[in-house]
């Protein structure tokens, strides 16, 4: 009795923490619902759980995009300035009517996330440094294009930031979407497999014949146009254009949403539903500090706290 | 492989594979990638320098200069901090916040005398710093990760410390604290010569002592550097514990010289500093680099934003694009100069 629980204990031990890295999000994001439930008032409202999503919409949608670049071992540093961007891009365009200023964003995202990932796939730069290049020089040009904050009053714009389906606003449908869309990308298809093969090991990607450079450049690319998404969605929602601050810090709430999600920052492993309920998570334990009236500083050292407490539990899986 | 050999200084990468394969004489042609990729900041920064005191009558004013800089010396010595870290091949995000709360301290702390102004900021940064490279060294987490939670916690600390902002603390006029920021001492502030006298220090600490070899050799190739019996650990503890100490530094020079401290200074820092370091020929892989060159990066970024402010018709939003791109193009510059090393 006594050996067989000496000998089961490690095993138990090591199931847990796996389950843990696994699903430790999950449960995360479940704790929170149902302390919140119990001990916030209002919690429990249509009203409330709609602005809660509203709110992390797009941050899931720049995440997702985020989850496939550190799939392949990067980071792109740059998707705060696209949203800024594509807000300022929104706004110069928007008189043409609202396709045409989609596409011009759409164009302009493209540009961006071509220049990155050729600079990673064929120049060879370090992923940090050629997104951080552009995430200086994206900002800059946002904010050339259109130095400060103006007024969007266009009626097909507003009716994207706040219509909805069925009593479920488009931001939510459309990050639902996006997400069902790269979880199966990522595990069904051939380019989702070759991502993730460049993450475990670019050479022997590329020894073994895979499009190293096409897949790496498509990544940027897509990161730059989901977070060009997150831009116009933002922008529709508070039907205004802000070059200044939209998209602040917005490439590190990804990272963390993603990190916290369980995707290992080594690359190799992409998983989208732990992305999805990261940044959950990360927005409801915001929401429940600032609720129960603790200042915004208690926010960041909490947001702290989880992050180093979620990479700590991911320590040592997939490769080192 | 050069790295490993603790006795010599560590000036090419030790990537470099194939060292037969080499033609014979091509060191001259490698010597002169080193040399571009050394000083090549340093000849853009004496041309840029040059057409813009040519170009602007206002721009080689003694006034112009010694207030750039002044105003260089505090990112200077962030960049110091942030160059022995990623020489060995790690980051530090946390600078930015580390600065902004080295000035809250320094500035909460001047109350209580000079000691306790320039003591706090030091202690807690770099207690700050130490907890980053235990984590990143001894736990082996990501150093992007840890000093970015290491960033919002040290804002939240900040935040919490001056009633979420709202408080701000002054500096007496006429203490040493602020002689200290806001005195001359030659025509220069004296930030400025604290500055050089780090530099100095760092240079001779970085080229002429074991620590450096040590931070060379683990940037170059850390299980190399183990096997070799390198102190890993201790010298990313270190390194990161350095890059706090100077950053908690910068931020009491500067809430010195501003006369308080404030709460909102320091954010995007981080990438100011990064990019200064890299600009100045040290690279992100680690192995490589040089503390002047950092100098020369920040210098060059002050006075591309100091060019952008005299052309009064160019928005200063260009001062971003420019820096951006000036970033790119060095960034290329040295990723194929290192390939032809690697190649020849």
């Amino acid at each position: 009795m006594a050996e067989a629980t000496l000998r089961t204990a490690p095993l138990d031990k090591a199931r847990i923490l796996q389950w843990l890295q696994t699903y430790g999000v999950y449960a995360g994001v479940a704790a929170l619902l149902l302390v919140n439930s119990v001990i916030t008032p209002y919690f429990l409202t249509t009203e409330n759980f709609r602005t809660q999503a509203v709110q992390v919409a797009p941050v899931i949608i720049v995440a997702l995009g985020m989850a496939l670049v550190i799939g392949t071992e990067g980071v792109d540093l740059s998707v705060g300035a696209v949203m800024a961007l594509a807000a300022s891009v929104t706004a110069l365009y928007l008189g043409y009517g609202l396709l045409p200023a989609l596409l011009a964003v759409a164009l302009f995202a493209a540009v961006i996330g071509l220049a990155n990932g050729a600079l990673v796939a064929f120049v060879g730069v370090q992923p940090i440094v050629a997104t951080l290049a552009l995430m200086v020089g994206g900002r800059g040009l946002a904010l050339v294009l259109l130095p400060q904050l103006k007024d969007l009053r266009n009626p097909s714009l507003a009716s994207l930031g706040s219509g909805d389906v069925l009593g479920i606003p488009y931001l939510i449908l459309i990050a639902a979407a996006l997400a069902v869309l790269l979880a199966f990308v990522v595990r069904r298809t051939t380019f989702g497999r070759q991502l993730l093969a460049i993450g475990d090991s670019r050479p022997a990607a590329q020894l073994a014949g895979l499009p190293v450079r096409r897949v790496l450049i498509v990544v940027y690319v897509v990161s730059a146009l989901l977070a060009a998404v997150a831009g116009v969605l933002a922008t529709a929602r508070l039907q205004a254009s802000d070059p200044t601050s939209l998209g602040n810090l917005m490439e590190l709430s990804a990272i963390t949403a993603v990190v916290v999600g369980g995707t290992p920052l080594t690359g190799g492993r992409v998983n989208i539903g732990g992305t999805v309920a990261g940044a959950v998570l990360i927005q409801l334990l915001t929401a429940t500090l600032i609720k129960h009236d603790l200042p915004p500083s208690w926010t960041q050292i909490a947001q702290a706290v989880v992050i180093v407490a979620a990479v700590y539990a991911a320590r040592g899986r997939g490769k080192r | 492989m050069t790295t490993t050999n603790p006795d010599a200084p560590v000036t090419t990468p030790p990537a470099a594979p194939r060292k037969e394969d080499r033609p014979v004489g091509s060191g001259r042609s490698e010597r002169l990638s080193a040399l571009v990729q050394q000083h090549g900041a340093l000849a853009v920064l004496l041309i840029v320098s040059l057409v813009a005191s040519f170009s602007f009558d206002s721009f080689a004013t003694g006034d112009n200069v010694s207030n750039m800089a002044t105003s260089s010396a505090f990112l200077a010595i962030v960049a110091l901090g942030m160059t022995f870290v990623i020489i060995t091949g790690g980051i530090d995000l946390s600078v930015g916040s580390l600065f902004a709360l080295g000035g809250v301290l320094a500035a909460w702390g001047s109350r209580h005398g000079t000691l306790v102004a320039l003591l706090l900021p030091l202690a807690v940064c770099g207690l700050i710093g130490v907890v980053n490279g235990l984590l990143v060294a001894r736990s082996r987490l990501a150093p992007f990760i840890v000093t970015l939670a290491a960033m919002l916690g040290a804002r939240g600390l900040m935040l919490s410390i001056t009633d979420e902002g709202a408080d701000t603390y002054l500096i007496g006029k006429g203490s040493v604290l602020a002689e200290l920021g806001q005195g001359s001492t030659l025509g220069l502030g004296n930030p400025v010569w604290i500055t050089l006298a780090l530099f100095a220090g760092g240079a001779v600490a970085l080229r002429r002592t074991r620590f450096g070899q040590n931070v060379y050799a683990v940037g170059g190739n850390e299980d190399a550097a183990a096997l070799m019996g390198v102190p890993v650990a201790r010298t990313k503890i270190l390194v990161y514990a350095l890059s706090g100490l100077l950053a908690g530094l910068a931020g009491a020079l500067n809430a010195a010289w501003l006369a308080s401290g404030v709460t909102i200074l320091g954010s995007g820092m981080e990438l100011d500093a990064i990019s200064a370091v890299v600009i100045g020929g040290t690279l992100l892989t680690g192995g490589l680099g040089y503390v002047s060159g950092s100098l020369v990066g920040v210098l060059l970024l002050k006075v591309i934003q100091n060019v952008i402010n005299q052309i009064g018709s160019l928005d200063s939003s260009y001062q971003q694009v420019v820096s951006g791109a000036f970033l790119a193009v060095v960034v290329i510059a040295q990723t194929w100069l290192g390939r032809r090393r690697q190649l020849m």
